[in-house]
């Protein structure tokens, strides 16, 4: 089938390849750019393990064509980190908060999550559940995925982290 | 090391030992999306394979045509059953006895059964491969309901069983029954419910589900024509397990075979078994010369890839009118699917589901469960719980409640009075298990207190009578469930797979500075092994956590393991790592004696050493001692501070818990809300609480999943209704309730630290808690039991059939 070439900033930098016209963003995240992070679930929109942040808004990248992400600005999960290499706000949150399992949701929660504290810096717990709902965790229970969000929310306030009681 | 400075308590902190809530070394990789999961492995030159999978539930498959998809560009293969006869793999042996269809032979017997592979250069190639495949098919009549199976003119499901009267677990009585499997004196029952003065009755259904970790399965299977060896990568639960029965079918030697399970996005059951998917990759690569990937997509494995539940419980309890149980007698019609694919022991058939007389001191019992073949996905796999202990959990759980109601007793008064007491453990129970220990009286009575229990029973007295006088149209129901887990399989002498005993194995290996590496033959999916194994070895042998690194899922490094599913990783590798850790131990304190010049009786342990008895200043730390057991040990004692343990468990170990869910549900749309979910669980000796209390959660998620909507539905042509994520209910952020954990600590007296496991518990304990909460809420209009899953339709058919609507 024709190639088509593709150009995108993905985490800062500019690449490019040759995808065909249905090439989807997250085989052209994972494949041809090697960036493994970003996990494919389900395939139908609904899991959210493939969310990146495309252009300020946190999308599914298991139904958007590469060919669609032209010229686009895309983080994923390899690009949340501190410039420094160390653990963001939100990544050291999903650690001390045991906000994660088996691991194969988290890159998606945490680029959602990432989104969702630049849209409300300040969300409160339903909030939290809402803004999270477009992304599945079967190990976790979600409790803890909501605690690693107000710990980041807070850190990046500089405000005090309180866990609520049980 | 020594030095006088550190405070005991400062020594103890830095191991992060047992009971340290230490957080994840796993989650530093994990939170950068630096896992290494099957999919982002590659190899050069790789090929993707992909199945062809049957629309029909039941057809005669007339022709196949390949010659369009080989045109395909990008296509260089496509493997049918004719192909797979060549090397004897057409069918493929499963773990419960039967055989199975790797890829259809003559028929199909479910629909998204695999027809044929497709092996192209990429993905998408081998999907356009796939959809030029012309399959001819002739469609037969299909069979459903199980409760049909056995009918007369029931359709003729395995004609490769033509004629066969013994299964692998006893005489068939009908061309679609796989086995009957009877437990306990038939005889003293039914004396039991000649005399009883009270009896409840009930059919109780679990219907068939399905785990659906956020992985699907896959694989990469590469074949070295040169060496003669066979390397792959799997969502492997059980790598040990896969290498073997590789060796077994493919004949290729066991030495030659080298598998690895990276990490493992999640499992719940789903990951145990061997699929078609890995014999086709592994023939392929064979074919073709080149490494073969696999990966199951959505769809596929709901429809394809191990369901579990599918059993139909008729229950009956007999009791006096004080409400003393006297007998139990349950049936159980087991739907198998079109092949017994059940991931139990070999001797199980239905795992240990003779669990099923639960927390309760029953003086007699009978069980009787009989396995059907139906038009449906082949498995029965354990989804989240030990074999078949979840079915057995809510069957019993559901029946006491049911015996309540009839009794006119409070459900928590009729448990108490029945309890196993504290003083009758190890207990024998009637359908032949030793629980090892349990304090069921104390668990429910801290349960009662915390909720206020009582205050609850007054609340919805009253909200009963408003509801009576019309006031509101929401009913409140509290589901108690007080569950007893059978995990840890386990001992040799009643569990195996295929003839494997179901030992576990730690090697631990401690290098010259004082690290060390853990290999075990446990895999983990998700429940942190690489932490909390340290931790063990951690206060065991005084190196601390950090400094041990724990390698799992590398068949060729890790000592034989049977793998981690039904929580028997902590009661079997737990074990292990312990006894392990102790032979370490035992040779530090040779070491130890000989450089402190003292008989090893005269030392003690403390802490991360050894100190000579009444000389606290003579202390000779782990550290040190593995640099000296490399470089000066004793005269005669060789080089060296390494260990491996086989444990082989004596029992299983028996975690219980007390749930409670309170929940109101409007009569008038079916939506209900948990407005509180209290758990507590009884894991034995708690090794990271932490961990313990996320694997609560989450095992409480899926529980809350299973009974209030998760389904794999078929309709009456055999058509799977829920095969997408779309249709298939996993509860979001949203829906999900607050969890609210608690527990108490009755360690198992013959496991080496006490550990019992509980990944599991929540799935096994919750489910009853909710369905009892909905049956408990609508129990007062008239109705005895629900079947499950109650989602918002289902409980608004149910209040209109008692008429509140």
């Amino acid at each position: 089938m024709a190639k088509t070439h593709v150009t995108m900033r993905v985490n800062g930098s500019e690449v490019e390849g040759l995808v065909e016209p249905r090439t989807l963003l997250v085989h052209f995240i994972r494949e041809n750019l090697a960036l493994t992070g970003t996990h494919i679930g389900c395939e139908t929109t609904h899991c959210g393990a493939c969310t990146v942040d495309l252009d300020g808004m946190s999308v599914k990248s298991c139904t958007v064509f590469a060919v669609q992400a032209e010229g686009s600005e895309i983080t994923t999960i390899e690009g949340i980190a501190n410039a420094d290499g160390t653990l963001s706000a939100l990544q050291e949150g999903f650690r001390q908060m045991h906000g994660l399992q088996c691991g194969f949701c988290t890159p998606g929660m945490i680029v959602r999550a990432h989104r969702l504290l630049k849209e409300n810096p300040t969300p409160s717990e339903e909030e939290i559940r809402f803004g999270i709902a477009g992304n599945l965790c079967r190990c976790t229970g979600y409790q803890n995925i909501v605690k690693a969000i107000q710990y980041a929310a807070a850190k990046i306030n500089g405000t005090e982290f309180r866990e609520a009681a049980e | 090391m020594n030095d006088m400075t550190i405070t005991r308590a400062e020594r103890e902190a830095k191991l992060e030992g047992m009971g340290c809530k230490r957080k994840r070394v796993e989650d530093i990789r994990f939170t950068q999306g630096k896992g290494n999961y099957v999919d982002d492995v590659k190899l050069p030159g790789m090929l993707h394979g992909d199945f062809v999978r049957s629309p029909h539930p039941h057809a005669r498959i007339k022709s196949i045509d390949k010659e369009k998809a080989l045109k395909v560009p990008g296509v260089l293969a496509v493997l049918t059953a004719e192909d797979l006869k060549g090397v004897n793999l057409a069918w493929m042996p499963t773990l419960a006895g039967d055989v199975q269809m790797v890829l259809a032979d003559g028929k199909v017997l479910f629909q998204n059964q695999e027809v044929a592979f497709v092996v192209a250069t990429d993905r998408y190639a081998a999907d356009d491969g796939i959809n030029a495949v012309e399959v001819e098919y002739e469609a037969l009549p299909v069979l459903v309901d199980p409760f049909h199976a056995m009918d007369a003119d029931a359709p003729v499901l395995r004609e490769d069983l033509e004629g066969k009267t013994e299964g692998a677990h006893g005489p068939r009585k009908h061309h679609n029954h796989i086995f009957e499997w009877t437990v306990g004196d038939r005889d003293l029952t039914d004396a039991a419910f000649r005399k009883a003065e009270v009896t409840i009755k009930e059919m109780i259904s679990y219907h068939r589900t399905h785990p659906s970790p956020l992985e699907t399965c896959q694989c990469l299977c590469s074949f070295d024509k040169v060496k003669g060896e066979l390397t792959i990568y799997g969502t492997f639960q059980a790598p040990h397990v896969i290498r073997t029965v590789v060796a077994l079918i493919a004949k290729i030697p066991e030495h030659k075979i080298h598998v690895i399970a990276p990490d493992i996005g999640g499992g719940f059951g789903n990951k145990v078994g061997a699929y078609p998917g890995y014999i086709c990759a592994a023939v392929a690569s064979i074919v073709t010369g080149r490494p073969v990937k696999w990966v199951e997509d959505r769809i596929e494995n709901l429809c394809a890839t191990s369901f579990a539940r599918d059993y139909h419980m008729t229950t009956e309890i007999a009791a006096t009118k004080e409400g003393k149980v006297t007998g139990l007698r349950v049936h159980v019609l087991a739907d198998h699917g079109a092949f017994d694919a059940c991931a139990d022991p070999s001797k199980w058939p239905a795992g240990f589901f003779n669990i099923v007389t639960g927390s309760y001191d029953f003086p007699t019992a009978h069980l009787a469960v009989d396995g059907v073949y139906t038009n449906k996905a082949p498995g029965g796999v354990a989804y989240r719980c030990s074999f078949r202990v979840t079915e057995a959990a809510y069957c019993i759980e559901r029946a006491m409640d049911i015996l309540a109601q009839k009794l006119g007793m409070d459900p928590a008064e009729l448990r108490l009075k029945n309890f196993i007491r504290q003083e009758q453990f190890p207990y024998h129970s009637a359908l032949g298990w030793e629980y090892d220990s349990g304090d069921y009286h104390t668990a429910m009575k801290k349960m009662m207190d915390t909720v206020d229990y009582a205050g609850l029973r007054r609340e919805q007295a009253e909200k009963r009578a408003a509801f009576r006088r019309g006031e509101t149209r929401e009913i409140m129901g509290l589901g108690i469930s007080f569950f007893t887990e059978i995990v840890g399989a386990g001992p040799s002498k009643n569990c195996d797979i295929l003839g494997i005993a179901m030992f576990d194995s730690c090697e631990i290996r401690l290098h010259p500075t004082g690290a060390g590496i853990a290999r075990m033959g446990t895999k983990s999916q998700g429940q942190g092994h690489e932490t909390t194994w340290a931790q063990i070895i951690a206060t065991e042998i005084g190196i601390p956590a950090d400094d041990i690194m724990v390698e799992e899922g590398n068949t060729d490094t890790a000592p034989y393991g049977l793998g981690t599913y039904g929580s028997r990783s902590t009661p079997v590798a737990g074990a292990a790592i312990a006894m392990a850790a102790r032979k370490v131990k035992a040779k530090a304190q040779m070491i130890a004696a000989y450089r402190l010049e003292v008989h090893e009786d005269d030392l003690e342990w403390d802490i991360d050493g050894f100190r000579v008895k009444g000389l606290p200043e003579k202390f000779l730390g782990m550290k040190d001692i593995c640099w000296i057991a490399y470089n000066a040990p004793p005269p005669g004692m060789e080089p060296g501070l390494e260990a491996v343990s086989y444990y082989d468990p004596p029992n299983m170990t028996y975690p219980f818990g007390a749930y409670l869910c309170v929940m109101d549900i409007d009569v008038d749309t079916g939506v209900y809300k948990v407005r509180r979910f209290y758990a507590l669980d009884d894991c034995g000796t708690r090794i990271n609480p932490m961990i313990i209390e996320g694997q609560v959660h989450g095992g409480l998620t899926e529980a809350f999943a299973i009974a209030m909507g998760q389904e794999i539905r078929y309709d009456e042509n055999g058509n799977v209704v829920t095969g997408s994520f779309m249709d298939f209910f996993l509860p979001t952020a949203v829906e999900t309730p607050h969890w609210e954990t608690d527990f108490t600590v009755t360690p198992s007296p013959h496991h080496p630290i006490g550990a019992k496991g509980v990944g599991e518990s929540p799935n096994v304990g919750g489910v009853p808690a909710f369905s009892n909460a909905v049956n408990d809420a609508f129990s007062f209009l008239g109705s005895t039991h629900i079947q499950m899953p109650h989602d918002f339709w289902r409980n608004w058919q149910a209040a209109k059939a008692l008429g509140a609507v």
